[in-house]
């Protein structure tokens, strides 16, 4: 009866999923606003529902009134956050809010699944977090100066990473995490904040060459310092983040093509020097004839996703624990097993959704500054997201990245939350000065002659 | 600002100014590089989602029948293993549950299907391995499905509908005696496999009592499937190789070849002798055949052009995968352009290095009888539901094809083949019923005793059935393998099983 349950249950959410996962891209569609809100509404029961299902066919399964306490919890603090956010910033993007909270349940739902400790963990965290991050949007539409900062950002950043090579510990291959008393912090995945407000800084004025050299330096250095650190992932989206960014900036294709010969070069080098990287090439293009050794995890990864199918094992039904690390690098092949890859698809559906909504904002904000640290956001959040996706999907060689939002880790889940309430910042200022300069320009025709100019000056 | 000219803007520039840094122009586009960079990453998914949908479509179905996945345990709790049937609709294995819901495999024909129908506790072997998923799938009706759900009862898993004939295949059982070796019989023209034994034999019903026996005793690898694992020097039977590249190279010629055999020779300084050292005399190429006649293939062997030589082995799959439903052991055959020539009087007739499975050498005789094209090896004909409903048939496919030019080399070889029937060693398949053609061989080993091998078809104008056998250590093909495969062949034509299917 439990399985009918939850395999039956599963072509509902997949269902669900697909509806949703397509009113990321339509829900701008109808012109008038009071329909747009009523997706909004809609997008948001959704959220509630799809919580709901999963929890009552976990709890079938645990029988752990625990469950019902975090389901309940959850759902309190996703109406919370929507409720708050609805209040304070009566202008912010009510959209990314539904998706924030649509992605932190798939990955709530995923991780009562694998370990209720580790979930009621999470959600503590989210919850820190997401109360801290409270601040962000009004402080970045407040804080003129955050632009000024420039090399401030640079030298912070490489800083903060450097000291793991002092107070570091290894976890999983890896040398990039600091220990801070009971707290284990990934430096990389926060200095890749200040890494795109480090390049949003620099670029946003025309630089001068030598600006220009010592910015390539400061990027390198980044870069050099994760591959020392191991951690192959981060040295792969920081390398990344610098090329699109610097070639947005400036418009020259060198970025690009500089970046595809120096980034093959040092790709190939790597493989030759570092046995490490050759075994994750290995596990790459040939993990079956390793299958005991390196090869185990993306084996086991592929069993997963192969034996769900199209429509998933059901909740609670597959065995995803067989995979190693599947609470945060692997929680994909996870959900693909259990509710299916038509499911899977739909969240990448929901990721590529997020990250046209991102770069709409981008285009939308007038000020380079923050026209580039929208487009870096962008870029960053999506890439993460395909180096996860490709990699336990055999497509790309694994690097041990994290899914935003639905993976397991502190670190991850909060620098995704600030990454998101920056963004709420700059939605705002890019909604704003729209606002405003249609404004200004309906006082100006009122006003008959005031010419335009004066505008467009006091903005440069 | 506006009093100086743009041109004279342009001149400071240096070289690495224009590389690295914007103009005028380029810093009005920004939303224009953002929307390209935006265009590459949805392309990036999307070629990403492509492959996801690529891998479940085509790549997850043989993923999921590696033995590594343990996921298939799962669905033994939701589904009662399905069926396995032969060709005719016999079971060959079947569930049974008692009152209390235990569950139990049984296999009615005891040890005669024992390795190829495989077992599927302690560890999986044959079908019951390789169809593990399909017979841990539920097709049944979707109302039946839903009706179990509710009720928490299992589903019936779906049938494997074989190419076996118990017939063929009792009769092969029984033929064999207690020789050790293999049996293998297919339809040369669609690859169906309708009789494959291997001895020695376990029977599966027991595997409970008897694994840890099995287990210990390393010396008769009972649980080995030898027509498809086991590893033989082909001896003579490998002749058919030698003597149809000599053909192909020989097309008009071959008929005036003339040897006269003194029983031994010496041929790039490797002694060969004929078996039970034999003086065949003087004699043609066909007599050679017939006559199984070393020293005359030595000689043969050491004229041949290498390199279509080695070719020729590549077209009859040597040392490559063959694919299937039982994984076979890539057969072996070491020349290479580089070898050095004392190695090639061996291997032309079949020692040496050389080394091939039992159904890759039915294989090859299927290759010559189908002439030139080789099929797929099938053991199973469908997958069916538990009500009888085709949810996947395979259909027969070449695998392996000899020119078109070369179809008239392979006739020859045909010919040569019914000669060694009339007038050779394989005479104890002379019968009046039917017509054979075939090739035996007893292959040198490293034990007291040659392999006893004969590789054969029969009705030799639309060839109707291929049968291979090998008996270890039995001695002279001719004497052994020769009058098994005799009641193999009596056995297909008795029992009317080539109007059957």
């Amino acid at each position: 009866m439990l399985h009918f349950i939850s395999t039956s249950s599963n072509y509902l959410l997949m269902f669900m999923c697909a509806i949703y996962a397509l009113s990321c891209f339509t829900v701008f569609l109808p012109s008038k606003e009071s329909r747009q809100i009523r997706r909004m509404d809609r997008q948001e029961g959704f959220v509630y529902i799809f919580q709901i299902i999963c929890f009552l066919v976990l709890t079938l399964h645990t029988k752990d009134p625990k469950v019902i306490a975090l389901c309940v919890g959850q759902l309190i603090y996703f109406k919370l956050m929507i409720t708050i956010y609805g209040h304070f910033y009566t202008d912010c993007s009510r959209i990314l809010m539904n998706h924030t909270c649509f992605l932190l349940s798939v990955g709530f739902v995923m991780l009562a699944r694998l370990s209720l400790e580790k979930a009621i963990k999470q959600f503590a965290i989210v919850v820190v977090a997401s109360m801290l991050c409270l601040i962000f949007p009004i402080f970045v539409k407040k804080a003129f100066w955050l632009k000024k900062l420039r090399w401030l950002y640079g030298l912070a950043g490489l800083i903060f990473l450097a000291t793991v090579f002092i107070i570091g510990t290894t976890k999983n291959g890896s040398t990039n995490w600091i220990s801070l008393g009971p707290l284990a912090l990934q430096p990389s995945e926060f200095v890749k904040i200040s890494f795109i407000f480090f390049i949003a800084a620099t670029l946003a004025n025309p630089p001068k060459i030598r600006t220009m050299w010592i910015t390539i330096l400061f990027g390198a250095l980044h870069v050099l310092i994760l591959v020392l650190e191991r951690d192959l992932g981060g040295a792969f989206l920081y390398f990344v983040l610098f090329v699109f960014m610097c070639f947005v900036a400036t418009g020259r294709l060198i970025y690009p093509l500089g970046g595809l010969v120096c980034g093959s070069g040092a790709a190939f080098l790597a493989y030759k020097l570092f046995s490490h990287v050759q075994a994750r090439v290995l596990a790459w293009s040939d993990p079956w004839s390793i299958i005991e050794g390196k090869g185990y995890q993306i084996t086991q990864s592929l069993f997963a996703i192969g034996t769900g199918g199209w429509f998933g094992m059901g909740l609670t039904q597959g065995r995803p624990t067989d995979i190693p690390v599947v609470d945060s690098d692997f929680i994909f092949s996870a959900i693909s097993e259990e509710l299916g890859m038509v499911f899977a698809i739909c969240i990448l559906f929901v990721y590529i959704g997020i990250f046209v909504h991102f770069i709409t904002i981008a285009m939308d904000v007038k000020d380079k500054f923050y026209k580039l640290l929208a487009f870096g956001f962008s870029i960053c959040f999506l890439f993460q997201v395909f180096l996860t996706v490709g990699g336990v999907t055999k497509f790309i060689p694994s690097t041990g990245v994290t899914l935003p939002l639905i993976s397991y880790g502190g670190s991850s889940v909060c620098s995704t939350l600030i990454i998101f309430a920056i963004m709420q910042g700059i939605f705002m200022i890019a909604y704003e000065t729209k606002e405003e300069y249609d404004e200004e320009e309906e006082t100006a025709e009122s006003m008959g002659s005031v010419d335009r100019i004066a505008i467009g000056d006091s903005e440069e | 600002m506006p009093s100086e000219t743009p041109k004279s803007k342009k001149e400071k520039k240096s070289f690495w100014e224009i590389l690295f840094l914007p103009n005028e122009k380029k810093l009005k586009h920004t939303n224009r590089y953002m929307f390209l960079v935006c265009l590459f990453m949805v392309l990036l998914f999307f070629s990403m989602i492509g492959y996801m949908i690529r891998f479940q479509l085509v790549d997850s179905q043989a993923i999921i029948t590696n033995p590594y996945n343990q996921r298939t345990e799962n669905l033994k709790k939701q589904i009662i293993r399905g069926d396995i049937l032969s060709a005719d609709g016999d079971v060959l294995a079947k569930t049974e549950i008692d009152e209390e819901g235990n569950e139990t495999r049984v296999y009615p024909y005891d040890e005669i299907f024992a390795h190829v129908v495989g077992f599927s506790t302690h560890g999986k072997g044959g079908l019951e391995s390789a169809y593990n998923y399909e017979l841990l799938t539920s097709h049944t009706d979707i109302m039946t499905q839903l009706g179990n759900g509710i009720s928490s009862k299992k589903n019936p898993g779906d049938d494997l509908v074989t190419t076996l004939d118990p017939t063929l295949q009792e009769r092969a059982y029984e033929a064999l005696d207690d020789y050790q070796g293999a049996i293998v019989a297919i339809e040369p023209s669609t690859g169906k496999i309708r009789a494959m034994v291997s001895k020695p034999v376990f029977n599966p019903n027991d595997l409970e009592e008897i694994w840890a026996d099995i287990v210990n005793d390393d010396s008769s690898s009972v649980l080995l499937n030898r027509c498809t694992q086991g590893l033989y020097p082909p001896g003579s039977t490998y002749k058919v190789i030698t003597a149809l590249e000599y053909i192909l190279e020989h097309a008009q010629s071959y008929e005036d070849f003339r040897y006269t055999c003194e029983g031994k020779t010496v041929v790039d300084s490797v002694k060969i002798k004929c078996y039970e050292d034999t003086e065949h005399g003087k004699e043609n190429l066909t007599e050679a055949f017939e006559n199984s006649c070393n020293t005359a293939f030595v000689t043969i062997g050491s004229a041949l052009d290498r390199k279509k030589y080695i070719s020729l082995n590549d077209a009859f799959l040597f040392n490559q995968k063959i694919p299937g439903d039982l994984s076979v052991a890539k057969s072996r055959f070491d020349i290479t352009m580089k070898s050095d020539k004392s190695s090639l009087p061996q291997t032309v007739i079949g020692q040496g290095n050389t080394l091939m499975s039992p159904l890759h050498n039915a294989l090859v005789m299927c290759m010559i009888a189908n002439d030139g094209v080789m099929m797929k090896p099938m053991l199973v004909d469908k997958i069916q539901s538990k009500d009888g409903v085709t949810v996947k048939r395979f259909d027969p496919k070449s695998i392996a094809r000899l020119e078109e030019e070369d179809i008239d080399s392979v006739k020859a070889v045909q010919q040569m083949l019914r000669k060694v029937v009339t007038d050779g060693t394989g005479h104890a398949l002379q019968d009046d019923d039917y017509t054979v053609a075939g090739k035996t061989g007893s292959a040198e080993n490293e034990k007291e005793g040659a392999h006893s091998w004969f590789a054969g078809y029969s009705n030799v104008e639309d060839p109707d059935l291929v049968v291979c056998v090998i008996a270890e250590n039995a001695g002279a093909g001719s004497k052994v393998a020769a009058p098994i495969a005799k009641e193999i062949f009596d056995a297909y034509y008795e029992e009317g099983l080539d109007k059957k299917y």
